[in-house]
């Protein structure tokens, strides 16, 4: 009776051994989103994201039979908040790689931190200064704005409309866009005639339309998010304004088409392809990212995944590359991300370089059109 | 001919706007007169009336009319409330805490319809149609003339109402001598609430008739109510003629300015009238030193 319960103590105590060695520790990978705050609108799916995918990894086996472990934190869209958030998960969490911040200023804030600490960070928002210059740590799976803008004029350059007018919102995102505007138009051979701008919460843009009317120009671009843009394509109908009128990637949901109503047939606009990922020719290299992704989004939250929650998707993919190919330590994991190269995500196809951390080229976006309260390719 | 066309089309988006501008310049006037208060939640009783008939349409599935009478009256419900709630309980605070109160009635109002509805923002189908109407080479749409006889029924209104009324005439009474008022028989308390009454519906009509045009969500009231403020300023803050006119003018300035100097100025345009008007028209545009308010 005594052999056996030592046998049994004996099995037991082999067995709980067994298993520790099996089960290695989680690699853990910090997380900054703004849940809340006024960037709530990009926080939010891509905390939903984030968790999904690490999830799924963990489902199918993790990676190299260890498990993720994410860590979330919410920055309220604060830098201040962001900064100390980074230094926790840095320091108290020792994760390996952080991905997010959601905005811009979040992400410029804590690039000192990791720097420092050298720990790899993915950022999900779309400042083009975030890795220009290049930050030996720093990446980023946001499209640049300046790539949109090299969209439509590629377009209106293909269409030899060479005289545009610009209609701006005066705030972070519509003044990023003029800048490009304004920067890239000698490039395409296109001539400035006038460059407007609205406030965020103005109601009325009929004056500068009218003007715009008034002028020589063959197309008007309009840089803004909702609502500005729907009230401009109501007032374009409004005053019969003939000239073809694009909008900019910050209006790219169906929220805009039903803000505008029957103005916003004819509408041009460069998206991410998540929107009409169901219009892509199969030849697409992104479509199987594409079309996993927004499944995914649909089974856990019911509603249609985005571009924003696409920036998440692709952080943690490119990272689970990374973590593939180069281990579970920081600097091997950097090393790895700039290497990636063709890989095909949800905002397009990132290829980084020792000289390039955001990947992406103008083929990020693609050009639709709103035809019968639906997207259409332009081709 | 071309230029000409253009200042048309300024003019009269402009009236447009300024219309929009003399509604909401009135509300704030009718409760300044009875209680010598500025309220700032003024413009969240415009957001009200946009964003609630939304929400009958959408959601309670009730015609047009019948939503928009629901947001209306639930507004004024709301106007009476915050009077009860958060005015009346003061007895003697001076008007500096009230307009400070009234500004945390605006913040509490702005955050409670976020939590409930969202921050998304959201349209209302116009009221008869979005085909243009083309008027000595401008157009509008038939929306800007319901705001334009929204407004001229609702002065005509209160015109009838403080002029030809018991009730107007004794709120007229308690806007000159609020004691003496008192000493005849006038309950000026009532007065004081029927001003937050008529006010609350006056905003939230005026949120209700704008939403086609302009969209809503919860913080459209910030904007509005200061460019109603401003309206009401130039006005003298009575709530007459001077009002309308005053709204009116700022719309026209705003819209000149956007089309001819320059669409960065259009707000600055309009505050830098405002404070113009401050430094050397304080009593108004168009009144004559100390005369008589309401």
């Amino acid at each position: 009776m005594k052999k056996l319960v030592s046998t049994a103590f004996a099995s037991f105590a082999l067995f709980c051994l067994s298993t520790a060695a099996l089960a290695a520790p989680p690699i853990k990978i910090g997380a900054l989103f703004a849940v809340t705050g006024p960037a709530s609108f990009l926080g939010e799916p891509e905390r939903n994201t984030a968790q999904m995918v690490v999830d799924e990894i963990n489902k199918t086996g993790g990676i190299k039979g260890r498990k993720l472990e994410l860590i979330t934190y919410d920055t309220g869209g604060d830098a201040t908040k962001a900064v100390q958030l980074a230094n926790k998960l840095v320091k108290n969490d020792q994760v390996v790689a952080i991905i997010g911040p959601s905005t811009t200023g979040d992400s410029m804030a804590i690039i000192p931190v990791v720097e420092k600490a050298q720990i790899p960070l993915i950022s999900c928002a779309a400042g083009s200064k975030i890795t220009e210059p290049v930050k030996k740590w720093v990446f980023k799976t946001a499209q640049n704005d300046g790539l949109a803008v090299a969209r439509i004029y590629e377009q209106l350059k293909k269409e030899k409309k060479t005289k545009v007018a610009l209609l701006t919102v005066s705030d972070g995102f519509g003044s990023s866009g003029r800048e490009q505007l304004k920067a890239q138009a000698a490039n395409f051979g296109i001539q400035i005639l006038s460059d407007d701008t609205y406030g965020p919460k103005d109601t009325d843009m009929t004056a500068q339309l009218a003007k715009i009317r008034g002028s020589q120009a063959q197309a008007v671009i309009c840089w803004g998010t909702n609502p500005g843009p729907a009230v401009i394509a109501r007032n374009a109908k409004q005053l019969g304004l003939t000239i073809p009128l694009y909008m900019s990637h910050g209006v790219s949901s169906k929220k805009f088409i039903e803000l505008a109503g029957d103005a916003a047939e004819g509408i041009r606009l460069p998206s991410g392809k998540v929107l009409v990922a169901d219009l892509l020719p199969k030849s697409e290299k992104q479509r199987a990212s594409l079309l996993a992704f927004i499944k995914d989004y649909q089974n856990h939250f019911k509603a249609e995944g985005d571009h924003f929650g696409g920036h998440a998707w692709d952080a943690v993919m490119l990272l689970k590359g990374a973590i593939e190919r180069g281990g579970d330590t920081p600097a091997g994991i950097r090393n790895a991300l700039e290497s990636t190269r063709n890989f095909a995500g949800i905002g397009g196809v990132f290829s980084y370089s020792a000289k390039d951390h955001a990947g992406l080229s103008k083929d990020a976006f693609t050009l639709v059109e709103v035809r019968k309260k639906d997207w259409v390719l332009v081709k | 001919m071309e230029l000409l066309n253009q200042v048309t089309q300024f003019v009269i988006s402009g009236l447009a706007t300024g219309a929009i501008y003399a509604l909401i310049g009135l509300s704030f006037a009718i409760i300044f007169n009875s209680t010598g208060i500025i309220n700032f939640a003024q413009g969240e009783f415009v957001m009200l009336g946009g964003v609630l008939t939304i929400f009958s349409l959408n959601v309670l599935q009730l015609p047009l009319p019948a939503a928009i009478v629901t947001a209306v009256v639930v507004t004024t419900i709301i106007g009476i409330a915050f009077e009860r709630l958060a005015i009346r309980p003061l007895k003697n605070a001076t008007p500096l805490a009230l307009i400070i109160i009234t500004i945390g009635a605006s913040i509490l109002i702005r955050g409670m319809v976020m939590l409930l509805w969202g921050k998304d923002t959201q349209a209302l189908p116009a009221f008869s149609g979005t085909d243009p109407i083309s008027v000595a080479g401008a157009t509008l749409l038939p929306q800007h003339l319901w705001i334009f006889g929204v407004t001229v029924l609702v002065i005509v209104g209160c015109r009838l109402f403080f002029h030809h009324t018991i009730s107007g005439k004794a709120m007229r009474a308690c806007s000159f001598n609020p004691r003496a008022a008192n000493l005849v028989g006038i309950s000026v308390g009532r007065m004081v609430l029927f001003s937050f009454v008529i006010s609350a519906a006056v905003g939230s009509l005026a949120g209700v008739i704008i939403a086609p045009l302009t969209m809503t969500a919860y913080d459209v009231g910030v904007m509005l109510g200061l460019k109603g403020f401003c309206a009401a300023i130039m006005g003298g803050m009575g709530s007459g003629l001077g009002t309308v006119l005053g709204g009116l003018i700022l719309g026209t300035l705003e819209s000149l300015g956007a089309g001819l100097i320059s669409s960065g100025y259009k707000d600055a345009i309009a505050f830098f009238i405002l404070l113009l008007i401050l430094f050397i028209r304080p009593q108004g545009l168009f009144k004559k030193g100390e005369t008589e308010r309401v």
